[in-house]
Order: C-alpha cells, then sequence, then structure tokens
C-alpha cells in the first residue's frame, strides 16, 4: 500500500473504530492521558488517569477485505501506576499516565516507557503460546506427584497453549525528580532515554535504576526569580547526541551533549520575536509550549502553543518557517477561558509518517490537519454520530463572524469539556488514533 | 491576528494587523481589559512566578498521610457500595492498626477501552 502522503486534498477519512464506554458519565480513572503507536505500527497503547495501560493489535490485512486496514483488538492491558502518597509533602502522586514511549523492538518482545509524575516504568510485553507439559515431578495441574508413582523418567516436551500476552515490569526508575515529569524520550541509540519534569531534565541509561544524571536545570536559586518552566523534550530522531527542549514562554532550546555534561548552555535558541505592541496579559500563557516533536526525517520540529502549530527548520532559529492556525477565533474568548481554566490546557501535535500533514487537537472533538504541501487544512470530527462503518468524516467549520451557515458551528457552541489533547498518526499508513475525554478512535484513509 | 480561523499562514503576518491596530483594540487586549475590569486585583505579571509556582504545586494537599487514607476509603466506599465492610467495630472503639485500614489499593476494575 502507499505510504502516508498525499494532501488533503485527496485524501478522505473515514471512521474505522471507537473505543470506551458510550455513556456521557466519565469516571475520571477513564480519562486518557496518552496516545502512542509504537515504531511498526502495529501496537497503539493508550495511557489513563487511572494509570492503565491498553495496548491495541492490529488485525494482519484479511483478504476478504483489501479495501481496509487491520482492526485494532485489544492484545494486553496492566496496572502500570498506582497513586501513592508523598509523606514528607503530605502531597498526593497521582497514577495518571501522563507518557508512553515505544523502545524499538529487537527481539520477539516489545518494550515500552510509562510515567506518571514522579516514576517512570519500563514494562516488558512477552506472547506466551506454548508451555511445558510432561513433567517428571509434577502432575499437569501442579501438583507435585508422589514419588512412589515416578518409575520412569521422560523429557518434558513444549505443546502449544492459547496466546497469552504477559507484561512485566522490568525497570522502576524512581525519585530523581522533585517536581512532576511531564515527558520522556527513547534516544536513538536505544540506550539512554530523557525525562524532563518543570525544571529539571534528567538522562538514563535503560539498564541502570539507582542512578541518573542531570543534564538540564533551570531551578533558579531564588523560585522567587522562577520565570519559566520546561514543557516537553524530546531526542533528535537521528542524532543520537542532540535533545531539544521547549519552554512556558515559548522557546525551544537545542542541546549537544558532546558539548558537556551540563546542557545548561543550549547550542540554538528557537524564539520567534514578538511584537511588543501586541503584547497583553494573555501573551506568554498562550505562547507557552505544549508539545514539541521532530519530523521523521529531523530536519525540522514542529511546536504547539494555545492557538497554532508552528514548524521550525533545524537551521533557522529567528523564527519558524511554518505557522498553521488551530482555533484562531479563540483568541476573542481568552478571557472567558482564563477563567475556566482551559488556557491552560496542553494539546500535542504529531507528524503524519512522511512529514508532509501535521496534526493536532482543538476543542468540541474537533481535531486539525495541515496539509504543508498542498497549503491546505481540515477540521474534522470526533463523535459517535459519525461512528457508522468507513462513512466518510464530512469536514467541519466553525462561524466567526455574524453569519453563520448551515453545518457551520458557532464559536459560543463549542464545548469546551470535548477536548482532544491526545493524537498520534501511524508511522507507515494514513491510520490516525483519536482521544476523546474516555474514548479513542481510529480512523483510516478511504481506499478504493 | 487574522480573523479568518482556517487560514493557513506563512511566518509573514499578514499586513492588515498594522492598519487595523491603530484604529481598533487588539481582540487579545480588549480580552485583557474585560479580565481586568472582573478581577481588579490581578498581578502584571501573569506569566510571573506565582503562577508558575502554583503549577510546580500541582496536586491536593492533605494534612497527613491519615487524612489522605481517610479521603481514599471514602471515594472507595462511595465507588463499591456493596462491598460490605470487612470488620464491624465501630471506628473509635479501639485504635485501628495498620492491619485494620482498608488497603489503599486502587479500583481493580479493568479499562473501558479494553472491553
Amino acid at each position: 500500500m502507499a505510504g502516508a502522503g498525499g494532501g488533503t486534498s485527496d485524501v478522505q477519512w473515514c471512521f474505522s473504530q471507537v473505543k470506551g464506554a458510550i455513556d456521557d458519565d466519565v469516571a475520571e480513572a477513564d480519562i486518557i492521558s496518552t496516545v502512542e503507536f509504537n515504531h511498526s505500527g502495529e501496537l497503539l497503547a493508550t495511557g489513563d488517569k487511572g494509570g492503565r495501560v491498553v495496548i491495541f493489535q492490529q488485525e494482519p490485512e484479511s483478504k476478504n477485505q483489501p479495501q481496509c486496514r487491520g482492526e485494532y483488538n485489544v492484545y494486553s492491558t496492566f496496572q502500570s501506576h498506582e497513586p501513592e502518597f508523598d509523606y514528607l509533602k503530605s502531597l498526593e502522586i497521582e497514577e495518571k499516565i501522563n507518557k508512553i514511549r515505544w523502545l524499538p523492538q529487537k527481539n520477539a518482545a516489545q518494550f515500552l516507557l510509562s510515567t506518571n509524575d514522579k516514576t517512570i516504568k519500563l514494562w516488558k510485553i512477552s506472547e506466551r503460546d506454548k508451555r511445558p507439559e510432561g513433567y517428571n515431578l509434577k502432575e499437569e495441574d501442579g501438583r507435585y506427584r508422589d514419588l512412589n508413582t515416578v518409575t520412569t523418567l521422560r523429557v518434558p516436551v513444549f505443546r502449544p497453549m492459547d496466546l497469552m500476552v504477559e507484561a512485566s515490569p522490568r525497570r522502576v526508575f524512581a525519585n530523581a525528580h522533585t517536581y512532576h515529569v511531564n515527558s520522556i524520550s527513547v534516544n536513538s541509540d536505544c540506550e539512554t532515554y530523557l525525562s524532563a519534569d518543570d525544571l529539571r531534565i534528567n538522562l538514563w541509561n535503560l539498564e541502570i535504576t539507582d542512578r541518573s544524571f542531570n543534564i538540564v536545570d533551570i531551578k533558579p536559586t531564588n523560585m522567587e526569580e522562577l520565570t519559566e518552566v520546561i514543557t516537553a523534550v524530546e531526542f533528535h530522531p537521528n542524532q543520537c547526541n542532540t535533545f531539544v527542549y521547549s519552554s512556558s514562554k515559548g522557546t525551544i532550546r537545542l542541546c549537544d551533549m558532546r558539548a558537556s555534561a551540563l546542557c545548561d548552555k543550549h547550542a540554538k535558541q528557537f524564539e520567534e520575536p514578538e511584537d511588543p505592541n501586541n503584547r497583553s496579559f494573555f501573551s506568554e500563557i498562550i505562547s507557552s509550549i505544549s508539545d514539541v516533536k521532530f519530523s521523521h526525517s529531523g530536519r525540522y520540529m514542529m511546536t504547539r502553543d494555545y492557538l497554532s502549530v508552528k514548524i521550525w527548520d533545524l537551521n533557522m532559529e529567528s523564527r519558524p518557517v511554518e505557522t498553521y492556525q488551530v482555533h484562531e477565533y479563540l483568541r476573542s474568548k481568552l478571557c472567558s477561558l482564563y477563567e475556566n481554566d482551559c488556557i491552560f490546557d496542553k494539546f500535542e501535535c504529531c507528524w503524519n509518517g512522511n512529514d508532509s500533514v501535521v496534526m493536532t487537537g482543538s476543542y468540541n472533538n474537533f481535531f486539525r490537519m495541515f496539509d504543508r504541501g498542498y497549503r491546505q487544512d481540515v477540521t474534522l470530527e470526533a463523535s459517535r454520530e459519525n461512528s457508522k462503518p468507513r462513512s466518510v468524516l464530512k469536514p467541519r467549520k466553525v462561524s466567526t463572524g455574524g453569519k453563520r451557515k448551515k453545518d457551520e458551528i458557532s464559536v459560543d457552541s463549542l464545548d469546551f469539556n470535548k477536548k482532544i489533547l491526545h493524537t498520534a498518526w501511524h508511522p507507515l499508513d494514513n491510520i490516525i488514533a483519536v482521544a476523546t475525554t474516555n474514548n479513542l478512535y481510529i480512523f483510516q484513509e478511504k481506499l478504493n | 491576528m487574522s480573523g479568518d480561523n482556517e487560514e493557513t499562514q506563512t511566518t509573514e503576518n499578514t499586513p492588515m494587523d498594522e492598519k487595523v491596530q491603530d484604529k481598533v483594540i487588539s481582540p487579545e487586549k480588549s480580552e485583557e481589559a474585560k479580565l481586568k475590569a472582573r478581577y481588579p486585583n490581578l498581578g502584571n505579571k501573569p506569566g510571573g512566578s506565582d503562577l508558575l509556582r502554583k503549577r510546580l504545586q500541582k496536586g491536593q494537599k492533605y494534612f497527613d498521610s491519615g487524612d489522605y487514607n481517610m479521603a481514599k476509603a471514602k471515594i472507595k466506599n462511595k465507588q463499591l457500595p456493596t462491598a460490605a465492610p470487612e470488620k464491624t467495630e465501630i471506628t473509635g472503639d479501639h485504635i485501628p492498626t495498620p492491619q485494620d485500614l482498608p488497603q489503599r489499593k486502587p479500583s481493580l476494575v479493568a479499562s473501558k477501552l479494553a472491553g
């Protein structure tokens, strides 16, 4: 099948599946907090506020239905993190999974890192489809045999059994973060990874849990002087010495670990100059970067702030090369968005497989795609109303002027409780996973 | 600050903005005025240390671990109304030992995504 590509002009998106409860009464634990495809796209992991991880596996394409790619069905589910209590500070440590990152597959098992506010865990997910039978000393049900009845010696053999998928925690990386961990990123060397909290970034070796190196520390000596926090971190996709971190002030710093052990001095700083005349109370808040993602090529990076998505060329620090407005109509609603805290919502963003299209979420269960080549964008909606199998999604439009056309929705009718913060794009195909508050939608490109 | 919501822009901001600004207050600034009118005591440094420090200390604070365990037990009881109490002793009759307290485990219900 052709890889991800083509502009939004020729790609039509169809509903494929939706996971989760239908009822409107959402338990807090069911709120989805992260969504991530693995490197092949065969597995799709979600994390929720209740500390649980659910992994879906794509069924192999069936010959009966060549027009649609395999469905995702539950492969494994486990409790990754549990609530804890910090006795020293009398603070609750939430079990909510903030991020999941897959390791590239090296053998039959799959590995992923999952983190809550304080602890990162490495999980091994392995399959078992055979079991040994014919023990000399044990019965088949496990009871030990009476030794007097054992008269012959046999070699146990492996026989097939129903597939069992087991998840086991292989490493627990704890006690390295005073503040709340907001992101993790696995290095292309597959040996190390970064974890970032509001003020510090630590470098870990995947094998070693009792030690980590602090490589960025922006904590001021006097906390009264605190002006910015770290919001996200990511390793470069193929340069194992390079990583970037974004801040609440809208800057991105690129660091080279070869330069020194402590990367407080950045190698590059990406920041778009602001017109001082336009500055308002909200300027800094809406410039806070909620997500940063390198392109697959490693040449570009994308940042998401409250109202826009920006694409930066790593060779140019002075300004982004592309800026896409996600929901500019919200600029005249900032006062109420500040009052209901929505202005602090952290939206994520993602690239498609060949870096030609980027996607991010919005309110009212809308999500947006921007085609960089064709200079087109589309707004789609994840809702149960459009959930007939293989039904094509109709583009949505928000009306900003006085006159509202038919099928348009006015800004004041938008439901700000229906936010799409987490989206993921299959690394190779046009398959996307979009998380509403408690449901996971999977959409696929319409194939003829 | 374009009025159109779905216009894809390149880095050059539309020149229209400069002209409009002279005559009309930008939407951002008028929103700011609205906010200041509602909350006159709002500090002038919105991105400043107060906001950030509040963000650093996210998470509900409890008086102590006993307070935390009580709160968790209350939530657990609400979620599982049919669960019978394991001990019939009334609190206050004796000082509880750690073994008497309900297990501080999260709900063992599986995720609805896996249903």
